[in-house]
C-alpha cells in the first residue's frame, strides 16, 4: 500500500511538472503597461489605453544631443534628421528645419477659401468686403503689415491671416544654427514619430537602435568636434523598451543572486547535495505551477509577476527546511520515519500556508491585473510548494535520510529565545510609537500617482521632463474624442464641437485647441464654403466695397481669379495633404480603428504657468453639450490615469484589510482560542506597523507594492508566529530544532526578498524593502511574544 | 506640432521687425553735442540715455494704396535692452523686446519669439544696440554709416551690409537736432517706405 501510494504521488507530481512545462512553453510573456491597465475600462479609460498603446503620443521619441559646442550639436541634429527622414521606420523627424514649410504654406494659401471658417455669405457682400479690406489695410499700418503686403492683391479679406491666427503656435523650441535647441542652449533637440506603435516594444527598440546608429555615423562624419557629444532619448516607447530591459535584467540578476545565496545557505546547513536538490524541488514545483496558473488565468504573464515570483523562492524553500530540520528532530526522538513530522509539524505549516492563501486570495478580485496576477501566482505557487513538501518529498527521501545535526545552533538560539519575552514591553511601546508615527503621517502615507509604479528610473523621468520642457511640450493631457461611422461623420462632429470650443478660446478659457477639421474640413463644410463664395458679380461688389478706402478695385484682379477658381474646384481630400507636415497632424488626430473612425481634439490650457492647475472642466463639458454631439467625449488623461491608480490603491487597501480579516477568522477558527489568535497576530501586526513607520521615517510614500509587501510579511510571518504559539510550544517550548529551522527559513526569505531592496525597479524595490526587514521583525517579535515557558518544563528538558 | 504655421509667420516677421525696432531705438533723445560734430560724438551722446518715452506717428507709403496708412502710439526705452512700441491707432498692438525675447500682442493673439533664432535679425538688432551704446564698431559690422549736416540738423543714414537684411531694407535714414531724434525713415527695396515722426515726452 505504502509503496503504491509513493509511486502514485511521484508519478502525479512528474505528470504535473510535465504539464506545467508544456503550458509555460506556450505562454506569452510581456513587459508593457498591460499589468497596470484595467481589463474592463470605462470609455474614458479606453481613450487612455488607446493613447498609451498606439496613440500619437505613444509613437514620439524625443531626442537630445548634449556635449560639444552649439554649432556641432546643430550640425549633428541636421545630419541625424536627414538620415532618419529617409528611414521608413519613422513617420516624421522634426528638428526645426524648414523641410515642409513651403508645401505647408502653399497648402494653406491655395486652399484658404475652403479652409477658412470666415468664409460666410456675409464675408463677400459689399459691406462685408469693405470691412474685411479695411481691416487688412489697418493691418498694413501695424508692424505686422509688412508680412501681408505682398499678399494683398490675392487675399484682400485676409483669409490667410485668419487661418494662421487660429493655429496658435506659441509653444515651440528655440533655434540655433537652423535647428531646435533647448531653452538653456545646452542641448540640440529633435522629435521623431515612429511607425511602430508604442505597444510594439520590439519596433520601438529597433527605432531606438536606428537613432543610435544615425547618431554614431553623424559623429563620425562631423569628426573630432563631435567626439564629446552624447545622445539621449526619451518618450513612451523608449520607456517601454527600457522597462522591459530593466525588468528582465533585474529579475534575472536578483533571482540568480538570491538562488545562489539560498543554495549556499542550504549547503551550509545540510552539507548534502542530495538534501539541497530535494529541498529545491518544492520551490521549482511551486514556481512552475504559479506561472502556469497565471498563464491559464490571464493569457499572458507579466515580467513583474515573474520578477516577484522569483522571490517566492524565499518562502517556498521554507517548507522543505521545516521538513528536513524538524523531521530530524522527530527521527531523533522516535527513531521512526517522518510520520511524526506529519502529525507534529505539518498542521502548523498547513495553517501557515492557509493563512498565506487567505491573505492573497483577496487580491484575486482586484481590478488591477498586475495585482490579481501576483495573487494567483502566490496562491498557486505556495499551495504547490507546500503540497509537494508534504505529499511528494517524504517519498523521495532516501532511507535514513538525515541532514547534519544542527542542534548546537539550536541550543544557542533557544537560550536567546528564552530571554526574548523580556523585550515584550519595549516592543509594545515601540509598536505604539510606530503606530503614532503612521497615524501622524496618515494623509501623506500613500503615493496616489501612477508614475510611482513606473519601472522607469527617476533619472530617466527627469530627462523626460527636461526634454519635454525644452520641446515646448506636446504634452497632451486634455482631449476631446469623437467617434463615428465614417471619416466625414467625425469631421462634421469635430466642426460642430470646434465652433463651441472657439468661443472658449475667445473667452480665454482655452488657449487653443487642435482639430483635424482645420486642415481637412468635412465635405459638407467645404461645399458650404464654396457656395458662400461670390459669383461673377464680385467685381462690381469690389468696386462698391472699395469706395472710401485708399485702394482701387483693380488691384484685386488676382483675388477675382482665385475666388472663381475656388468656387468650382474639386474638394479637398486627405491625399491633397500628402508631403506636407499637416498630413501628420491630420493622421494623428483622425484615424480609423476597426470600422470606427475617431477624431481627437487636443485642448491647450490658457498659460503654460497654469498648466499644473489644469483646465476649467465645466465650461468644456457645457460646450460639448451645446454642440449636441453625443459621440464626443472629454478626457483628462492625467486625471484618468491617476484616478485609475488611486482606484487600484484604494481597492487594494480594502482587499488587504479583507485578507487580514480572513486571516483572523481562519486563525480563530483553527486555534479555537482568542488568546492564541491574538498571540499569533500580535507580532505580525507589530512587525507591519514598525515597517510602515520605518518607511515613513525614511521619507518613502507607500505604493500598492508596499501593500503587497506587508501582506507578504503577514503570510511569511504567520508560520513563525504559529510555531511559537503552537501546542507543542505551549508544552515544551519551541524546540531547538524548530528554532533552527525557523531561523534558516527566515534567512532564506531575507535572501530572496531582501535582495530586491537593491533593485532599481520601484515595484521590486518596494517589495524588497518591506519584506526583507519585515520578515526578520516578524520572527523576532514572534519569539518575543511567545508564551513564557514555565520554569519546571525547562528544567525537565 | 505648430512649427509649420509659425514658420510662415516668422518668415514675414523678420521683414517688419527691423523697421519697428529701429523706430523704438530712435525714440530717445540725443544729448547735447560737442563742437566737433562726427559719428563718434553722436554715438557717445546716444549712449548717455537710460530711459526714454516718446509719442510717434508713422506713415507708410505703399504703392498699391492711394494714400499712406497711418498709425500712432508711444515708444518706450529702458537701458540696457528693454524696448516697447505701443500702437494705439488704428488698432491697439504692443511689441516688447526684452533682451533676446520679443513678444507681440494684437487682439487676443500673443506671440513670443527668441531673437537668436534669426541670426540675421539678431545681427541687425545688436548693431542698433551698438549704436545706442555708442559702439560704432558693432554698428559698422552690419551697416555702412553716413552722417550729414551739423548738430542743428543731422541725418544719419544706415546702409545694410548683410544681403539678407538688404533684401528687406534698402536704407534707414534717421534725422535729429542736437539731442533729439525727430524722424526715422525706412526705405524698402521696392520703393515702398515709411516715415516715423517722433516727439519726445521725457528722457533721463
Amino acid at each position: 500500500m505504502k509503496s503504491r501510494a509513493r509511486w502514485v504521488a511521484i508519478a502525479g507530481w512528474l505528470l504535473g511538472v510535465a504539464v506545467c512545462c508544456v503550458i509555460i512553453s506556450r505562454t506569452v510573456f510581456t513587459a508593457d503597461l498591460s499589468a497596470f491597465l484595467p481589463q474592463s475600462p470605462t470609455k474614458e479609460q479606453q481613450v487612455l489605453l488607446d493613447q498609451l498603446r498606439d496613440g500619437m503620443i505613444s509613437r514620439l521619441i524625443l531626442i537630445g544631443i548634449e556635449g560639444g559646442d552649439a554649432s556641432t550639436r546643430a550640425a549633428l541634429s541636421k545630419q541625424i534628421a536627414s538620415e532618419l527622414r529617409a528611414d521608413p521606420a519613422f513617420v516624421t523627424v522634426n528638428n526645426g528645419e524648414a523641410v515642409n514649410t513651403e508645401r505647408d504654406q502653399a497648402y494653406l494659401f491655395n486652399n484658404r477659401y475652403l479652409l477658412s471658417s470666415a468664409v460666410t455669405p456675409e464675408r463677400f457682400t459689399v459691406s462685408g468686403l469693405h470691412d474685411a479690406i479695411s481691416d487688412t489695410i489697418d493691418l498694413l499700418a501695424s508692424p505686422a503689415g509688412m508680412m501681408i503686403k505682398p499678399l494683398l492683391p490675392r487675399d484682400p479679406t485676409g483669409e490667410i491671416v485668419h487661418l494662421i491666427e487660429q493655429m496658435n503656435g506659441d509653444t515651440r523650441p528655440q533655434m540655433y544654427d537652423g535647428a531646435w535647441t533647448s531653452r538653456d542652449g545646452l542641448r540640440a533637440i529633435l522629435l521623431a514619430q515612429t511607425k511602430a506603435t508604442g505597444a510594439d516594444t520590439n519596433g520601438q527598440q529597433k527605432a531606438m537602435a536606428r537613432i543610435q546608429d544615425a547618431f554614431s555615423s553623424a559623429t563620425k562624419k562631423i569628426g573630432p568636434s563631435a567626439a564629446s557629444a552624447k545622445l539621449i532619448m526619451t518618450g513612451p516607447g523608449v520607456f517601454s523598451v527600457r522597462s522591459r530591459d530593466t525588468i528582465e535584467h533585474e529579475a534575472t540578476k536578483f533571482s540568480l543572486i538570491g538562488t545562489a545565496i539560498i543554495i549556499s545557505l542550504l549547503l551550509l546547513v545540510y552539507r548534502s547535495i542530495t538534501a539541497l536538490a530535494l529541498g529545491l524541488l518544492p520551490v521549482i514545483s511551486g514556481a512552475l505551477v504559479g506561472v502556469t496558473a497565471v498563464s491559464l488565468g490571464f493569457g499572458v504573464v507579466h515580467g513583474i509577476t515573474l520578477g516577484f515570483g522569483t522571490t517566492l523562492i524565499g518562502e517556498a524553500v521554507d517548507y522543505s527546511i521545516y521538513l528536513f530540520v524538524q523531521s530530524r528532530q522527530a527521527n531523533t526522538s522516535e527513531g521512526k520515519a517522518s510520520s511524526n513530522w506529519d502529525a507534529d509539524f505539518w498542521p502548523t505549516i498547513r495553517l501557515g500556508v492557509l493563512t498565506s492563501i487567505v491573505g492573497f486570495a483577496s487580491l484575486l478580485v482586484s481590478s488591477f491585473p498586475g495585482l490579481a496576477q501576483l495573487g494567483l501566482y502566490s496562491i498557486a505557487g505556495l499551495t504547490a510548494a507546500a503540497a509537494v513538501t508534504r505529499f511528494v518529498l517524504p517519498h523521495l527521501l532516501p532511507v535514513n535520510f538525515r541532514i547534519r545535526d544542527v542542534s548546537a545552533i539550536g541550543l544557542r538560539l533557544a537560550v536567546a529565545a528564552r530571554h526574548a519575552p523580556k523585550l515584550r514591553w519595549p516592543i509594545i511601546i515601540l509598536s505604539l510609537a510606530a503606530f503614532a508615527i503612521v497615524a501622524l503621517h496618515r494623509t501623506t502615507l500613500w503615493n496616489s500617482e501612477l508614475s510611482s509604479l513606473s519601472p522607469v528610473s527617476q533619472q530617466d523621468q527627469m530627462t523626460d521632463a527636461r526634454l519635454r520642457a525644452d520641446m515646448g511640450a506636446p504634452d497632451v493631457r486634455y482631449l476631446i474624442v469623437i467617434s463615428g461611422e465614417s471619416r466625414d461623420a467625425v469631421l462634421q462632429s469635430a466642426e460642430k464641437v470646434g465652433v463651441q470650443l472657439q468661443k472658449l478660446v475667445s473667452q480665454g478659457t482655452l488657449a487653443t485647441f487642435e482639430s483635424p477639421a482645420r486642415y481637412l474640413p468635412s465635405i459638407a463644410t467645404q461645399r458650404a464654403r464654396q457656395a458662400n463664395l461670390p459669383g461673377d458679380d464680385l467685381e462690381q461688389r469690389l468696386v462698391k466695397a472699395t469706395q472710401g478706402l485708399p485702394v482701387r478695385a483693380s488691384v484685386f484682379s488676382p483675388f477675382l481669379s482665385d475666388i472663381a477658381a475656388s468656387k468650382h474646384r474639386s474638394l479637398l481630400q486627405r491625399s491633397d495633404l500628402d508631403n506636407t507636415s499637416l498630413a501628420l497632424a491630420v493622421d494623428s488626430l483622425l484615424f480609423q480603428r476597426g470600422t470606427q473612425w475617431t477624431a481627437m481634439l487636443p485642448l491647450t490650457a490658457p498659460s503654460s504657468e497654469k498648466l499644473s492647475q489644469g483646465i476649467a472642466v465645466e465650461p468644456i463639458r457645457a460646450a460639448l453639450a451645446a454642440s449636441g454631439q453625443t459621440n464626443a467625449l472629454f478626457v483628462d488623461l492625467k486625471a484618468e490615469s491617476d484616478h485609475l491608480y488611486s482606484g487600484y490603491l484604494k481597492q487594494a487597501i480594502w482587499l488587504s484589510l479583507a485578507g487580514l480579516g480572513g486571516i483572523v477568522i481562519l486563525l480563530a477558527f483553527s486555534l479555537r482560542s482568542a488568546t492564541n489568535t491574538v498571540r499569533v497576530l500580535l507580532p505580525l501586526v507589530a512587525a507591519v506597523i514598525c515597517i510602515v513607520a520605518a518607511l515613513v521615517l525614511c521619507g518613502q510614500r507607500l505604493t500598492i507594492l508596499h501593500l503587497i509587501g506587508l501582506l507578504l510579511i503577514v503570510a511569511v510571518g504567520s508560520n513563525y508566529a504559529l510555531f511559537f504559539s503552537s501546542r507543542n510550544a505551549d508544552e515544551i517550548g519551541v524546540s531547538p530544532q524548530t528554532l533552527t529551522s525557523l531561523v534558516f527559513a527566515n534567512l532564506t526569505t531575507v535572501a530572496g526578498f531582501g535582495l530586491l531592496g537593491f533593485s532599481h525597479v520601484p515595484v521590486l524595490n518596494a517589495i524588497g524593502t518591506t519584506v526583507g526587514p519585515g520578515a526578520v521583525l516578524a520572527l523576532v517579535f514572534s519569539a518575543i511574544f511567545s508564551r513564557q515557558i514555565a520554569p519546571q518544563s525547562m528544567r525537565e528538558k | 506640432m505648430h512649427s509649420r504655421h509659425v514658420k510662415l509667420f516668422h518668415s514675414w516677421l523678420y521683414r517688419w521687425l527691423a523697421a519697428s525696432l529701429l523706430s523704438v531705438f530712435a525714440s530717445y533723445p540725443v544729448l547735447s553735442m560737442a563742437a566737433d560734430w562726427n559719428i563718434d560724438q553722436l554715438m557717445q551722446s546716444l549712449s548717455q540715455t537710460k530711459l526714454g518715452h516718446a509719442k510717434f506717428t508713422e506713415k507708410k507709403y505703399i504703392a498699391m494704396l492711394d494714400r499712406p496708412v497711418e498709425s500712432s502710439g508711444e515708444l518706450l526705452y529702458s537701458a540696457p535692452d528693454h524696448l516697447e512700441k505701443r500702437t494705439v491707432k488704428p488698432r491697439p498692438e504692443t511689441m516688447v523686446v526684452d533682451g533676446n525675447q520679443m513678444t507681440i500682442e494684437r487682439g487676443s493673439q500673443r506671440r513670443t519669439v527668441q531673437l537668436q533664432e534669426y541670426p540675421e535679425l539678431a545681427g541687425f538688432i545688436d548693431s542698433i544696440r551698438g549704436t545706442l551704446a555708442g559702439d560704432r564698431k558693432a554698428l559698422e559690422r552690419s551697416f555702412k554709416l553716413n552722417l550729414e549736416g551739423g548738430p542743428e540738423h543731422w541725418t544719419l543714414t544706415l546702409f545694410p551690409l548683410d544681403a539678407k537684411l538688404a533684401r528687406n531694407v534698402h536704407l534707414i535714414r534717421i534725422t535729429g537736432s542736437h539731442d533729439n531724434i525727430r524722424t526715422m525713415e525706412i526705405i524698402e527695396p521696392d520703393g515702398d517706405h515709411s516715415v516715423m515722426s517722433i516727439e519726445r515726452m521725457s528722457a533721463q
